[in-house]
């Protein structure tokens, strides 16, 4: 990077670029710690696209509005992570949608996607993907309104929805402990 | 591999007509897809635009010092240095205008890109962008093309004529639709806007750019038409086309918005050429929504009828805002696109359509968003005023539509603004949509809720689509005839590839294509790789928008499919040792004609094709361009329900029925779910989405917080069905669907609004129908009429 250059900064009220600061980073990133030395200022998402080569997280807004860079974080906490300084993430835990399918095995939210056809483009799709795991993860069987209210951070402008919410409907039954009896949320 | 088991079997389809699931999506679904932003070539250099914050002034000066002083700053070019490249303005896609590449001398609108930054690293570039000082002299703004068209500031003062007005484009017969008007019992006027709206697909554009050892420009791009872009890059940098390669991957959609060739992608070639070294572009979402803009047409109809619904004449006179340029997607013979369509489903004695184009200090573009350029204004316009008829004459809709519908026996059908269209069966796909929604029963809940004083609506649209641009007699871009090509390639163990010049935005080209050449060949479509997207490779063609690939190219990859059996054919005669005109194809294999144990299948054919053809060319392969006679007409009904609060003017989508006639099929499911999107999209610009500008000329809708697009919440649950009028010139019937939803939707529900609002007396509103707009309509017309409740 390009820290250590010394320039004079324009007599100027705004606009005042700062001299990076670079920092060194950690994030466990599908289990797999990622270190880089990079500007205060990386954002989250690119720390994961460009530091540690996942580039199925993606940016379509870059300012919080369309889910496409959801990611969890520590778990299960869906975060757009267009809106998180690399930084903000030191230490802690990332899941990206490349830690889905083990073994060339399709995650069930990744076989209900398919199956349904809940994409078209794509681009929307790891972070629908994320996004919809983490409500599973908070509401194993989620009534149509509540995957649609669940998922209304992440824009879509291919399939209208109708079949995202029929996936989500169908991994909540693949997903279901077989042994766990059937609670209905409607 | 299962064997085809057909002998005994009746025939059945062997992959047309079936949902069979997306063979491209398991790379999707593990974030493996390779989009633009994807792709990072060694050694590259990240590029950056400096935009007019102005939308219309002189540039005085551009000092670029302090963003040199950036760390890792590059260069930074202005117009001045591309112009001592020779690049300076490139060729609108029409052909009929030009559009500057960086701003020279004069900035037309806002976000206008008026200085390139190259830096080492994409954070350097922004930050050289935010220091580049442009001095602006502020000029006089035209924002309205009502305003634009008293030439009272010259926006173009570039071209010959001194003039804000860009075309004049009428069809029809002016006198003949005045006489049929004025002898008319019943005449509608209204005044109709389409807004302003955007394609805005969830990736933006970019590029990356590299010349490699070679000198051969090797360019990444974000591009629905790969191939045009070429020849493009020919025409603009004079970079002769075998020096050229394009390749368009993975698309994270388009809609119409990665037709054009931006700025931006010129901006980034010259980097690469002049600095040596490639370079990376990509839009911000502001950036994208800057950079393009989709309808903004103002139409004044006039609809004419006899005192029982019998159409007399339609005349429209329309005021196109086309923005700084004229860099509207259209083909140069239709500069208003095939917004002729406008007489819609219905016959007409009489029509005429009369359109003029201004100059405004907009953003230009006026791509073919998710329609086959300018129809969607067309059904828009027709079918908001059958239902402003209906309602004068006091008639139901369905009624009035069903009096005037083209017969199904009438096709091929000459309509007085020069379509032919196909085939059709209006009324047998409106009765099956009046049928699944129930439409009996929903005007009695209505009239029952009419009663208690509540805003019940119910709205019809009963369009009829244009697409399928590609009859060279019609059709061009930059000159070039809009035919597609198809490539096939048999391999000997039966397997194959397929290359298309167009190019998938998420249609799922890989497996339809697929299914299309699976079926004329009697092999396994999922032993067919499909490839699009790159100049080296597939055969010209003009591109995947304005629904035109399955009518275009689907036809191509059918033609070029029979070619292959018709070799296949000969091989076939030398390996069961007959005449091959004593060989029927049956049942996907050769069959000596009353010998069903003699045949052979075409896996069969391909191993012999190259172990054995006989004095037959080695070899199973067929390149074809397929140039259509005609365009494909399809055709539905669409009913939307609504529930309006009168309180608040909110508008609830209660249910909405999509019923499709798209011809032949391909993979149902796929059909559905580009009707689910397309639905969505016009549920968009009926109720939120919207490029507005103040009259300073601002952009009022640069990012997803002030441009609205719905999410899963807002979105209504869609219900489709299908007919099947197939296409009586195509080779497997196809006409197409991608599109449909998006144009016919909007009056649907624009029309069930009005309906819901109709006991108050409202006749129009202007979309978006936002709540503010709603509950306004209703407050005035409460205040203007007492009567109502
Ligand atoms: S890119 Fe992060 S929300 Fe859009
Ligand atoms: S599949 Fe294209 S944006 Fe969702």
């Amino acid at each position: 990077m390009t820290g250590e250059t010394q320039r004079q900064l324009p007599d100027t009220d705004f606009a005042v670029v700062e001299a990076p600061t670079t920092l060194s980073v950690s994030v466990r990133i599908n289990g797999k710690v990622v270190t880089r030395d990079v500007e205060a200022r990386t954002l989250l998402v690119h720390f994961i696209r460009e530091e540690a080569g996942l580039t199925g997280t993606h940016v379509g807004c870059d300012s919080s509005s369309c889910g496409v860079c959801t990611v969890l974080i520590d778990g299960d906490v869906p975060v757009k992570s267009c809106t998180m300084f690399a930084v903000m993430a030191h230490g802690r835990d990332v899941r990206t949608v490349e830690s889905l399918a083990v073994g060339g095995k399709l995650h069930p939210i990744q076989q209900a996607f398919w199956d349904q056809h809940g994409l078209q483009c794509g681009y929307c799709t790891p972070g629908m993907m994320m996004t919809s795991l983490a409500l599973l993860g908070r509401n194993p069987s989620p009534s149509e309104h509540e995957i649609r209210e669940g998922l209304s951070g992440n824009l879509c402008r291919c399939t209208g929805y109708n079949n995202i919410v029929k996936a989500v409907q169908q991994a909540a039954e693949m997903m279901a402990p077989s042994a766990a009896p059937e609670v209905s949320h409607d | 591999m299962t064997e085809l088991k057909t002998e005994h079997e009746p025939p059945q389809k062997l992959a047309m007509g079936k949902s069979m699931k997306r063979k491209e999506d398991p790379r999707f679904l593990q974030g493996k897809g390779n989009y633009i932003d994807d792709i990072n070539l060694k050694g590259q250099l990240y590029m950056a635009l400096v935009h007019s914050p102005y939308p219309h002034a002189n540039i005085l000066g551009i000092d670029s010092s302090a963003a040199m002083d950036i760390p890792g700053a590059v260069a930074v070019v202005t117009a001045a240095e591309l112009a001592a490249h020779g690049v300076g303005w490139l060729p609108t896609f029409h052909g009929l205008d030009k559009q500057m590449v960086l701003a020279t001398g004069k900035v037309l609108f806002q976000y206008q890109e008026v200085a390139a930054c190259y830096a080492e690293t994409r954070e350097a570039a922004y930050d050289m962008a935010e220091l580049v000082d442009v001095d602006y002299e502020p000029l006089e703004v035209v924002a309205d093309p009502f305003k634009a068209m008293k030439d009272d500031v010259l926006l173009r003062p570039d071209r010959e004529a001194k003039t804000n007005h860009i075309y004049n484009w009428n069809v029809g017969d002016s006198a003949g639709t005045d006489a049929a008007l004025a002898a008319s019992d019943h005449v509608v006027r209204e005044h109709i806007t389409f807004p302003r709206v955007h394609a805005a697909p969830l990736e933006p554009c970019g590029c990356v750019a590299e010349f490699d050892a070679m000198g051969r420009l090797q360019f990444y791009v974000t591009s629905q038409a790969p191939h045009v872009y070429r020849t493009a890059l020919f025409m603009v940098l004079g970079i002769p086309e075998d020096k050229i390669r394009v390749i368009s991957p993975d698309l994270g959609g388009g809609f119409g918005n990665k037709v054009p060739v931006y700025p931006g992608y010129v901006c980034a070639i010259a980097g690469a050429l002049v600095l040596g070294r490639p370079v990376k572009w990509i839009e911000t979402r502001t950036e994208n929504m800057t950079s393009s803009f989709a309808r903004d047409y103002h139409m004044d109809i006039e609809l004419g009828a006899s005192k029982d619904g019998t159409l007399t004449a339609l005349k429209v006179n329309t005021v196109a805002d086309h923005g700084a340029f004229d860099a509207a997607a259209d083909p140069s013979k239709y500069p208003a696109g095939m917004f002729g369509i406008v007489t819609g489903s219905y016959q007409f004695p009489h029509a005429f359509a009369n359109l003029d184009a201004y100059f405004t200090n907009k953003q230009p573009g006026g791509v073919a968003y998710r329609c086959s350029f300018r129809v969607t204004e067309a059904s828009y316009l027709i079918e908001r005023a059958m239902d402003i008829l209906a309602d004068d004459l006091g008639m139901d809709p369905t009624e009035l539509r069903r009096k005037n519908f083209i017969r199904k026996d009438q096709f091929p059908y000459q309509t007085p603004l020069n379509f032919v269209y196909d085939s059709g069966d209006y009324e047998h796909t409106m009765d099956v949509a009046l049928e699944k929604i129930g439409y009996q029963d929903l005007l009695k809940e209505q009239a029952e809720k009419r009663e208690r004083g509540e805003l019940m609506g119910i709205g019809f649209s009963t369009f009829t689509e244009v697409t399928g641009a590609g009859p060279s007699k019609h059709f061009d871009i930059l000159g070039i005839k809009m035919f597609d090509g198809a490539e096939i390639r048999i391999h000997p163990s039966g397997s194959g590839i397929i290359r298309t010049g167009t190019k998938s935005q998420g249609q799922g080209h890989e497996t339809t294509w697929a299914q299309i050449v699976a079926e004329e060949l009697g092999l396994d479509p999922q032993n067919f790789l499909v490839e699009e997207g790159d100049t080296d490779t597939a055969p010209y063609g003009l591109g995947t928008y304005a629904s035109r690939s399955t009518p275009v190219a689907g036809g191509a990859l059918a033609l070029a499919s029979r070619k292959i059996r018709e070799k296949a054919r000969k091989i076939a005669a030398h390996l069961l040792e007959v005449n091959e005109h004593d060989l029927e194809w049956k049942d996907y294999a050769f069959e000596v004609m009353g010998i069903p144990s003699k045949r052979v299948t075409m896996k069969e054919v391909a191993f012999a094709a190259y172990t054995n053809p006989g004095d037959n060319e080695p070899g199973l392969e067929a390149t074809l361009y397929y140039d259509p006679p005609n365009m494909v007409f399809p055709h539905g009904t669409y009913v939307a329900v609504v529930d309006v609060d009168r309180e608040t003017g909110e508008t609830k989508v209660r249910r909405f029925l999509a019923v499709d006639d798209a011809g032949t099929i391909i993979n149902p499911m796929i059909v559905e779910g580009q009707i689910h999107g397309g639905l969505t999209e016009g549920f968009a610009i009926a109720f939120m989405q919207e490029i507005a500008y103040d009259e300073a000329g601002n952009n009022l809708a640069t990012n997803f917080t002030d441009y609205l697009v719905p999410t899963s919440l807002e979105s209504p649950h869609w219900e489709t069905a299908a007919t099947c009028t197939p296409s009586p010139h195509h080779p497997i019937g196809a006409k197409s669907v991608g599109e449909s939803p998006n144009v016919g939707s909007p009056a649907a529900f624009v029309n069930a609004v009005i309906d819901a609002l109709s006991p108050l007396g409202v006749r129009h509103i202007d979309m978006p129908l936002t709540r503010e707009k709603v509950w306004a309509a209703i407050r005035t017309a409460e205040n203007e009429s007492p009567a109502a409740d």
